[in-house]
């Protein structure tokens, strides 16, 4: 799997999610927000961050970035798209994750980490996770309250307690194909027991080993 | 400005100043940029090792940590600022910090911040706090640095002047290093970042200079408003500048905007610069010129450029959609030009604002009442170790940090092996075996009851802190709060705690690289305690793998104390504070002691699974805290168990790993059950979880 890691200004993740691919064997290579050729690639992240400083709403100007064309095209033939917390926002934003964020129920910041339990094995992000396994997962965000008045969205990773009052306490969300994901917590931050867990290598690894796109 | 120092600048120019010079020249010679009161006695400070790089005087301290490595490191207060608006207050001070670290040719790595504030029952502080603390998460968060530790101290003092610092560490290579210098004649100058606009005017003297009172509040548009989003992309475009090789020096504009930015570079080259203000590019109209060159700004930076990369550095600039604008050139001679609206509106000698600041020799006075101070016996009857443990633990300056750093991202970039809440942060180097350890201490109590004793034992302190994660002390910056330097007693509580600082870095053989002096904290003329921060950096060469952490005892282990013997001394202790009482001679650090008990755990901390500080609450706290954290009992015996003496950790390990039952290393106990049993008296887990995880809410609350 050779992943694009789009780079919108403000996003801080990036370094991070290439780290963590890269050291379970995957490709990663940094994509600029302006670029609008993504072929050659099998897959996409939109990582973590502040994509343009969170300007309007998150993920609302992140959205009109060009690359974000070629994202919409390689979701469309199925190719794996990834967005985490940041990430996942922009996914909503450009409607290709149902739903969209609001601010967490406390109302503030919240660094730390949670459980997480898988509840549906058919995506990118958890097809090789176990169903009922608990993951421990830092989470790091502000709007990170998932709210999905149509109920189109399918949830795949649930919180175990409720950090922020996301509705369904969804974790992370699949489009119906199950090929684009959107995740708060950051599945990159737990690849290592140094600095805390490696539970977030199996859905790492899932994105890894998903079927990359027919040319 | 007074009148002698107006005279001096009608002696330098040998005339009387212009409008936009005698701005230049008051926001320049305030005592925040020309640090008057303090500079006769910084020099006191060792500064110098075989591994300092570059030491005080630029924009941060930088050392060589190997392998072509470079660690660059600075502390900053942003007191003022928070007291008058707390969000952007603090907000600023983080973005302030990072560009001073990327000045420097690094990428920020790691932030700390160092805040106190008055009693949580009073609403005002409450306030304050919180304000300060979503200032500090909504600046550093988003401007995508982790902030990994800090510390938080309550006490009346305080409440009319917070205290409000930030240290920031950052990485280079050995050959990406950027000094603020303007280069030869010819050498273009660019300002980079967000447009000028009328905020942030004159913070440095308007605000930081000055004393509070009533009316401190009018002083809010001195207050910058942040935008980590603009600070995020000039620290994206400025690594990418440096990487390239397309800069001679860069200097930012903060303290004192465009008059620093322009001056201090050609100072230090000893060139002149021309400098056009029409080309500055604004976000408000009709500026003047003292506005102009007096804005203060995180997010802005002046690049000096050679004439032939002028046109890479706008295309970088342009990549990261960030404005910039050709302001000035560098000049043969010594004169800085400033022009404004076809007039020449300033023409000074550049070094003149930088090197001709007035130098006070400012009065001192031991005050009158420190020795019925010291003298006073302590009242305080310990009946009951439990009761009193459960009173510290439920002390919102002791209780868990998390409510405050669980609103910090603290994990980004992959490197916090020990993260917030342990005595020393530990942040591996990505690509090698090592690790820098980072820990910042004050205590303005102990340094009320005794300056220089107090300052030196903050450097033991942060030096154990350190040792306990196998990290050896290498550097030290000090951001040095004090009250009203005009007031004798103040002086001489500065010039004592310069030198116990300077003595104790001394002992442990490590330079101070970096600084910076607050003045002026005191409202309605009451001055804070003298609180001198320190933030120490080691190195752990080897990284210990795995390393000692609190949530690692096991039933089973042993408990030892290591370090001199505790004695019956409470002053300027966490006891005395609850109990409303502020007395006594604080015990002196011990040099000597000092090295041995640092080598020690340093040694122990690549074999023992848990190290522990003794500090605040001393070794039933810290006892209490590692029990906490591994969610396990314990059983102790051990004399004076809440004394704050220096020099004295835990260790709890398997047995075998700790040898010699001697002078300096006692086994105290056992790890298990469900208590915290301390001289028979037990204290249940499940109580000391509670009272220990909840104190800030719970103090918030009221």
């Amino acid at each position: 799997m050779r992943a694009a890691v789009v780079v919108f200004p403000g996003v801080n993740c990036e370094h991070d999610v290439v780290h963590a691919l890269t050291a379970l064997g995957g490709e990663a290579e940094l994509v600029w927000h302006r670029d609008t050729d993504l072929s050659g690639f099998d897959g996409v992240v939109l990582p973590g961050g502040f994509a343009h400083g969170d300007a309007l709403r998150t993920g609302a100007i992140a959205r009109f970035s060009p690359a974000m064309r070629e994202v919409a095209r390689l979701a469309s033939v199925g190719a794996p798209v990834l967005g985490i917390c940041n990430g996942w926002q922009i996914l909503c934003e450009s409607g290709l994750i149902p739903g969209a964020h609001i601010a967490n129920r406390d109302l503030s910041f919240i660094c730390r980490f949670v459980e997480v339990e898988v509840v549906d094995t058919n995506s990118i992000l958890t097809r090789y996770a176990e169903p009922g396994q608990r993951l421990r997962i830092p989470l790091n965000s502000y709007e990170g309250s998932w709210v999905d008045p149509s109920g189109a969205g399918r949830v795949v990773l649930r919180y175990v307690d409720d950090p922020n009052g996301s509705q369904d306490r969804a974790a992370a969300v699949a489009n119906a194909a199950g090929n684009v994901v959107g995740v708060m917590p950051h599945p990159e931050r737990a690849t290592d027991e140094l600095v805390g867990s490696t539970d977030g290598q199996v859905l790492l690894e899932s994105f890894l080993r998903a079927a990359p796109v027919p040319a | 400005m007074t009148d002698d120092e107006y005279q001096s600048v009608v002696d330098i120019l040998e005339r009387e100043p212009k409008p936009a010079e005698l701005a230049m020249y008051s926001v320049m010679w305030s005592e925040h940029c020309s640090y008057k009161s303090s500079r006769k006695h910084l020099g006191r400070f060792p500064t110098e090792a075989p591994w300092v790089v570059v030491g005080p005087g630029e924009n941060a301290g930088v050392v060589d940590i190997g392998d072509g490595w470079l660690a660059a490191l600075r502390i900053e207060s942003h007191n003022h600022p928070s007291f008058v608006e707390p969000y952007q207050g603090a907000a600023t001070g983080v973005g302030g910090i990072l560009r001073d670290v990327f000045t420097m040719g690094a990428r920020p790595i790691a932030l700390w911040d160092q805040i106190r504030f008055g009693p949580l029952d009073q609403p005002k502080n409450r306030y304050l706090f919180k304000g300060v603390v979503s200032g500090i998460a909504g600046y550093g968060n988003a401007v995508g640095v982790p902030t990994v530790g800090g510390e938080l101290e309550f006490d009346d003092c305080y409440t009319g002047n917070p205290l409000v610092n930030v240290m920031c560490l950052g990485l280079l290579r050995r050959d990406q290093l950027v000094l603020g210098t303007a280069g030869e004649p010819g050498t273009v100058a660019i300002l980079l970042g967000k447009a000028t606009g009328r905020d942030g005017i004159g913070g440095a003297s308007v605000l930081a200079s000055a004393s509070f009172d009533e009316e401190s509040g009018e002083k809010r548009p001195s207050v910058q408003v942040g935008d980590p989003f603009e600070e995020k992309k000039l620290i994206e475009a400025c690594l990418e500048l440096y990487e390239k090789d397309l800069v001679v020096g860069v200097q930012d504009l903060g303290a004192a905007g465009l008059s620093c930015a322009t001056s201090e570079p050609a100072g230090r080259a000893g060139v002149g610069v021309d400098v056009d203000l029409d080309a500055v590019h604004t976000r408000e109209m009709e500026m003047t010129a003292p506005e102009l060159l007096m804005s203060e700004s995180q997010e802005r930076m002046m690049a000096f450029v050679a004439p032939s990369k002028v046109e890479s550095v706008l295309a970088v600039a342009d990549k990261w959609e960030i404005e910039s604008a050709v302001i000035g050139e560098v000049r043969p001679g010594n004169t800085l030009t400033i022009r404004h609206r076809g007039s020449v509106v300033a023409e000074v000698p550049a070094a003149s604002l930088a090197d001709d600041a007035p130098v006070y020799d400012r009065a001192t006075q031991r005050p009158l009442w420190l020795d019925e101070l010291q003298a006073r016996p302590s009242g305080i009857q310990i009946t009951d170790v439990g009761a009193e443990l459960a009173g510290l633990l439920a002390d919102p300056a002791i209780g868990s940090s998390a409510w405050v750093h669980g609103q910090y991202d603290h994990m980004l970039f992959l490197n916090t092996v020990i993260g917030p809440g342990a005595d020393g942060n530990l942040l591996r180097i990505q690509g090698s075996d090592k690790a820098l350890a980072v820990s910042t201490d004050g205590n303005g109590r102990l340094c009320h009851l005794d300056p220089r004793v107090g300052s030196a034992r903050l450097v033991y302190e942060a030096a154990l802190n350190v040792a306990v994660t196998g990290a050896r002390p290498l550097a030290v910056v000090d951001n040095l709060n004090f009250g009203n330097p005009e007031k004798p007693e103040v002086m001489w509580q500065f010039q004592e705690s310069v030198e116990g600082l300077s003595e104790a870095c001394e002992a442990l053989g490590i330079p101070v690289v970096g600084g910076n002096v607050s003045f002026y904290n005191e409202t309605e003329g009451v001055d804070i305690h003298p609180t001198p921060v320190v933030g120490l950096l080691g190195l752990a060469d080897p990284m210990p793998e795995p390393p000692p952490r609190l949530s690692r005892a096991e039933p089973g282990m042993e408990i030892w104390e290591v370090g001199p013997a505790a004695t019956a001394n409470l002053a300027g202790s966490a006891v005395q504070r609850l109990h409303s009482e502020m007395g006594g001679t604080p015990t002196a650090g011990d040099p000597q002691m000092a090295r041995a008990v640092i080598s020690l755990a340093v040694d122990l901390a690549h074999r023992a699974p848990v190290l522990h500080d003794i500090s605040d609450g001393g070794l039933a706290v810290a006892l209490a805290e590692i029990c906490i954290v591994s969610g396990v009992g314990a059983e102790v015996t051990t004399d004076n168990p809440f004394s704050e003496d220096p020099h004295r950790f835990l260790v709890v390990a398997p047995r075998g790993t700790v040898e010699g039952d001697d002078e300096s290393t006692r086994r105290i106990g056992t790890i298990g059950g469900d208590t915290v049993t301390i001289n028979g008296d037990a204290l249940p887990l499940a109580e000391c979880t509670d009272l220990w995880n909840n104190a800030i809410e719970r103090a918030l609350a009221g």
